[in-house]
């Protein structure tokens, strides 16, 4: 088997690593770029998600690579990701390629069609192989989130722009070369030393954003035109709402999601209404709880949990005193567009934190009306 | 207590379900407006950008209703056959009406979430009765029984071809009238052969709402097209089509609309073309969409798609109904010519 698969953040080169140790032919997707998207776009719906056309367009060029089957995933309603599998199939099959198409549900709603689907994939290696290969994997994908987490960390503090994400990318390519349990671990500690190497502004008080919203967007860079890279270059310390590994725990191997956002959704959305729809709402709260200066909420155009979810954002926004910026991205979404939006965000959040610290110095009842106004 | 009902959405598959249990309970139910332009701007003016039409015609609605009535009456419509759920949208609009920024009487957002239709609506009744906080004059199970009785003469107008305005209207009418107008409905007239019958799928809440649909249905009418819709497809031909696909739709009325586009093209011939309405900035559609197109090009039936949006010209949709239907019709005599 050939397999391609669609480019999601730094998931490709984990499933590249579980694809080849299971004795398969991985065709590594590389990360979409415009003629990608515009590939994708040409021959799905209209309405249809950015997610939706980038895979297109990433399956396409694999496709021509020479792959003869697509591995993907996704829930089970009642957000539209779940169907991508039938209608892709239908689109393919319409343009005269006919690859067989592999599409994983959340294994603890469908266990014996997942079972069935990974005994197809895994090919000629044992089942106790696969142990092996999925504790390989898993220290790769903890590696790379780590390795994430620390670069929000300094890239709004370094002296040098750029200088983060360069050496981001040069500890992704160790990691990418690493393959057993002990040079995993290796890579890992030069990728983060190679971050610890850049030089910082030690005095730097950078704003916290919190990013929220749909899965596809927060974790491919290209998808989200940069967002992270911008804001951090801006001076802000992001942070994800999702993570491969913690998005890992709570949505694959466990049917409840994340729960602490769900509880916190449930006086404003009291209704699972698929996608990340009502984690971006308690993630709004859970920020605003743990003082962020504000929030960006990610989504593809026409996402239907997000739309929902950006409705009740005002609401949220005003009762919990935090700034939120909604970006729907689709294929027009230009950078600099995204950018200009960007600084203004940012330029508003340093003008409220200003505003803040100088209303702490006010007494106390001037404070509160203050604060209302604001 | 008086308790406003929009006039769009699901209002068009269970009015009679709701008004006659809610009468029942002795409460006024009124109806918002028929869409209209003011409608729509307030809607427009009330909803986030990236909704889709239906919703912000919703909120229009809502905004028409507010000053008239104590309660709104936005059920959360989860689902009623246990698997398919509504569009995530339908899920969380009472949510969205609720933080909409308006000033708005409270919301009634009993829950309909059920296995099979008749045992998942009783908790829904009693939710209701209990955010109503009335008296009801009789034990509310008699309406509820009377609704669903209601309900399922509603359901059978539809399937015989009456679009649901008419067949709400046919259902308020007195026996009397009902029975004098069924003596003068009009019989078959003219060759059966040789007329068009087209399959106009999409949600009821787009289809049979003049405004939005700018009076597709009728227009396709008065050109003298014979027309079907997913109303009309028989349930249990719906359940055995919901067997048929790989992986079925995950939202209740996109089913409806993609079950019966296979019913439609199931056998050669039972419909001589296939019109999917969708309105603009639609989710689920976007597959949908895709899906009958897929279907129609296998069968070789021609396939129209018309978007409906917040300014949709009556004169575009007119020359491409007008060209589609010219289309058909030349199609079809010479298919008769070939086969004479």
């Amino acid at each position: 088997m050939k397999i391609t698969y669609p480019h999601m953040g730094t998931l490709a080169m984990v499933a590249e690593q579980l694809i080849e140790e299971m004795g398969q032919e991985s065709v590594t997707p590389h990360r979409p770029t415009r003629q990608t998207l515009a590939l994708g776009a040409r021959y799905s719906p209209e309405f249809a998600c950015i997610p939706f056309k980038i895979c297109l367009g990433t399956y396409l060029e694999g496709l021509d690579r020479g792959a003869d089957t697509i591995v993907s995933g996704g829930g089970y309603g009642p957000c539209r990701a779940g169907l991508y599998g039938e209608i892709h199939r239908g689109i393919l099959n319409d343009l005269g390629y006919d690859p067989e198409i592999i599409f994983l549900w959340p294994p603890l709603k469908k266990p014996v069609d997942f079972i069935k689907k990974v005994n197809l994939l895994k090919g000629p290696s044992s089942w106790f192989d696969l142990v092996g290969i999925i504790r390989r994997a898993w220290a790769k994908l903890s590696a790379l989130d780590e390795l994430e987490l620390l670069a929000q960390d300094i890239r709004p503090r370094e002296l040098r722009k750029g200088e983060t994400s360069r050496a981001f990318n040069r500890g992704t390519a160790y990691l990418d070369r690493a393959r057993a349990l002990s040079e995993i671990a290796e890579a890992r500690e030069a990728a983060l030393q190679e971050l610890r190497k850049v030089d910082l502004d030690e005095e730097a008080d950078p704003l916290k954003v919190g990013i929220i919203g749909e899965i596809y967007v927060q974790l491919e860079p290209f998808a989200n035109i940069y967002v992270e890279e911008t804001l951090g270059e801006m001076g802000v310390r992001v942070r994800r709402s999702i993570y491969l590994t913690s998005y890992t725990k709570h949505d694959v191997l466990s049917t409840k999601g994340d729960l602490r956002s769900k509880k916190l959704a449930q006086p404003y959305l009291p209704q699972l209404i698929g996608g990340h729809g009502q984690n971006s709402v308690g993630d709004v709260i859970r920020y605003a709880r743990m003082g962020y200066d504000g929030v960006v909420q990610l989504a593809p155009f026409t996402c239907i949990p997000e739309i929902v979810a950006k409705s009740l954002m005002p609401h949220l926004s005003r009762e919990y005193n935090i700034p939120v910026l909604t970006l729907f991205i689709d294929e027009q979404t230009g950078r600099t567009g995204a950018e200009t939006r960007l600084e203004a965000f940012v330029d508003l959040m340093e003008q409220r934190r200003e505003k803040m610290s100088s209303v702490e110095k006010l007494p106390a009842e001037s404070r509160l009306s203050y604060s209302s106004a604001l | 207590m008086i308790v406003g009902i929009p006039q769009t959405l699901s209002f068009y598959s269970y009015y009679p379900l709701w008004k006659t249990f809610l009468e029942g309970l002795g409460v006024e139910v009124v109806l918002s407006r028929p869409t209209n332009r003011e409608i729509l701007e307030w809607g427009i003016r009330d909803t986030v950008t990236d909704a889709c039409i239906p919703i912000k015609i919703l909120h229009g609605h809502v905004i028409d209703l507010k000053d008239r009535v104590d309660r709104l009456f936005i059920p959360r419509m989860v689902s009623v056959d246990g698997r398919a759920t509504f569009c995530p949208k339908f899920l969380g609009l009472p949510d969205m009406v609720r933080f909409s920024g308006a000033k708005l009487p409270p919301v009634i957002d009993s829950r309909v979430q059920a296995t099979r239709f008749r045992s998942g609506i009783i908790p829904f009744f009693r939710d209701i009765v209990r955010q109503l906080q009335v008296k009801p004059k009789f034990n509310w199970l008699v309406s509820a029984y009377q609704a669903c009785q209601q309900q399922r003469n509603y359901q059978q107008l539809l399937l015989t071809g009456l679009p649901p305005l008419q067949a709400m209207r046919y259902l308020e009418t007195d026996p009397q009238v009902r029975a004098d107008a069924a003596g003068l409905a009009e019989p078959a007239g003219g060759n059966p052969g040789s007329k068009l019958k087209v399959a106009l799928l999409g949600y009821p809440y787009v289809l049979y709402d003049p405004f939005i649909s700018s009076n597709l249905y009728q227009r396709l009418k008065d050109m003298g097209v014979d027309l079907v819709t997913p109303e009309q497809v028989p349930p249990r031909q719906m359940r055995r089509l919901s067997r048929v696909l790989p992986q079925n739709f995950f939202w209740h009325y996109s089913n409806r609309v993609s079950w019966s586009s296979l019913y439609y093209l199931e056998k050669p011939g039972r419909v001589d073309g296939v019109i999917h309405v969708t309105a603009f900035a639609c989710g689920p559609d976007a597959m949908v969409d895709k899906f009958v197109e897929l279907e129609a090009k296998k069968k070789k039936v021609p396939f129209l798609t018309l978007t409906m949006d917040e300014h949709t010209g009556e004169g575009g949709i007119q020359t491409r109904l007008e060209a589609f239907v010219d289309m058909l019709r030349t199609k079809k005599e010479r298919e008769e010519k070939g086969a004479g």
